[in-house]
């Protein structure tokens, strides 16, 4: 899913052309890992650990850090979808939202909530995500996990596990997949 | 292409209706949550219009806009200016003056929803106009037809009762034609509209033969208040010909499903058994009411709006 988080990108408008590759699959897959090791050793183990992927481009990132957290503690965590649409605040300016509901079936309360979205941006979205958290409970610690920190905050928000940080004009869009990670922009259909 | 009113089906077309079925299932999720109730709409302002009786469209628009943090203004007709002359257009464009985003309007005439939105800047929504249509009415009827059968194309439905004065019919053959639904319209022929050629529909006045084969069964309410006009000789021989009778629905499919829009004549269109019935959707549809009903507003007030081109929308 492309990130196209400050500049709105109606859809069917345009198509993402990808200019450079950053990451490999294998590049993807190591990050994961990485970030997985980290999540354990910040909170020393994975009591009271609950994962929640934005819709949409976190939601593969967080499913696959909840196998990899299995694989290494033998443990099962929840895993929720959180789609911030309705906490934005460029309600008005948008295109008709493409994600799926959320999905969150556990209480957050005094849990650990890692959010995972696949690019950091603006900051604006995990300031939407954050609110709608709120109105589901009141959890002890709020992280933050994303593959790709591009820079060009308008928040005062940072990322507490990073898969690669990566300079960018704020023209340029990042998409994140599991096979790969790729800059590039968006082409208008017309043209 | 903006989507600025849902004053008909025509305004949404078959791509508008899609959206907002699924943007339906995201408020299904909210109206679920421990406080049901999103920042979507803060700011924004609906006035409500309703020239007519209403309980639950308004109050399931009220619920909608409410947990979706808009602020509403209400206005009846009983206690306000229209009692001392004011016309139609003066209150609209005095409503307006106050800076509402969106009008919900229901009105006795058919076509206001039109005439207002040449008056205001607001986005209007028809709760209702004359017997001509009621939009959100067949919104969430598709959303319960949906949310039943997974789909609705190339189902059979059948639409029996009083037609000619059912402002729910027309939107309803609107809307299912437009997702691929086959109709059937069961009604007396003095309850059938004086020409159906341009329908997108059958006709038929044997509503036994219809239920055979029908995966929905949509009954409308006996306007109680024509009887005076005689459209049928009897009520009781109404009931016998077009009732919804417990031997008849007997004779449905094992998976069919009853719907009502409400208000129900129980013993005239409908048995008193029959909404009771674990097949009949009546209280899903009640419910589905305010869900869809804030895919609506939020489709119109919290998104561009902006639907893919070749939607087929009329404007």
């Amino acid at each position: 899913m492309a990130d196209s988080e400050s500049t709105p990108t109606p859809r069917n408008r345009g198509v993402f052309v990808a200019r450079s590759e950053i990451m490999d699959s294998d590049g993807v897959r190591r990050a994961l890992w990485r970030m997985s090791h980290e999540i354990l050793e910040q909170n020393r183990g994975l009591s009271g650990i609950v994962l929640i992927g934005l819709e949409t481009g976190g939601v593969h990132l967080a499913r696959k850090l909840a196998v990899n957290l299995l694989e290494i503690e033998g443990q099962e965590i929840p895993v929720g979808t959180l789609d911030v649409a309705f906490y934005r605040d460029d309600i008005g300016m948008r295109p008709v939202i493409p994600g799926n509901p959320t999905d969150l079936p556990f209480d957050l309360t005094s849990q650990i909530v890692v959010l995972v979205d696949d690019v950091l941006f603006t900051g604006r979205t995990i300031r939407a995500a954050m609110d709608a958290i709120v109105d589901f409970g009141r959890p002890a610690a709020v992280q933050l996990a994303v593959m790709i920190d591009r820079g060009h905050r308008e928040l005062p928000i940072r990322p507490d596990y990073v898969g690669k940080n990566l300079p960018t004009r704020r023209d340029e869009l990042v998409d994140v997949q599991e096979t790969g990670v790729w800059l590039g922009h968006i082409e208008s259909k017309e043209s | 292409m903006k989507v600025k009113h849902v004053r008909g089906i025509s305004d949404l077309g078959k791509k508008g209706i899609q959206e907002i079925l699924s943007l339906s299932d995201h408020f299904l999720e909210v109206s679920s949550r421990r406080i049901p109730k999103v920042p979507a709409l803060r700011g924004k302002t609906i006035a409500w219009l309703f020239y007519e009786d209403s309980t639950r469209t308004r109050l399931s628009f009220e619920t909608a806009a409410k947990r979706l943090s808009a602020d509403t203004m209400n206005f009846s007709v009983s206690s306000s200016s229209v009692k001392k002359g004011e016309s139609l257009r003066d209150t609209v464009e005095t409503v307006s003056a106050m800076g509402v985003d969106a009008i919900v309007v229901r009105h006795g005439s058919s076509g206001v929803p039109w005439l207002l939105s040449r008056w205001t800047d607001a986005s209007i929504i028809n709760a209702g106009d004359g017997s001509h249509e009621h939009p959100t009415q067949s919104l969430l009827d598709c959303y319960t037809i949906q949310k039943q059968f997974g789909e609705i194309e190339g189902k059979k439905i059948v639409i029996a009762g009083d037609i000619k004065h059912s402002r729910v019919a027309r939107s309803n053959v609107a809307a299912f034609k437009a997702m691929g639904a086959e109709i059937v319209l069961v009604a007396p022929r003095t309850l059938l509209p004086v020409d159906t050629t341009s329908w997108p529909a059958e006709t038929s006045q044997d509503f036994d033969a219809s239920l055979r084969d029908a995966d929905v069964i949509y009954m409308l309410r006996m306007q109680l208040e024509r009887q005076k006009e005689t459209f049928v000789p009897s009520l009781r021989e109404y009931t016998n010909d077009f009732g919804l009778t417990l031997e008849r629905v007997k004779k449905l499919q094992k998976h069919s499903v009853i719907m009502h829009p409400g208000p129900m004549n129980r013993g005239v269109e409908i048995a008193s058994e029959v909404p009771e019935l674990e097949n009949a959707l009546v209280t899903n549809q009640v419910s589905n009411g305010v869900i869809v009903r804030m895919a609506v507003l939020y489709f119109l007030l919290g998104t561009s709006a902006d639907l893919p081109e070749g939607n087929g929308s009329n404007e």
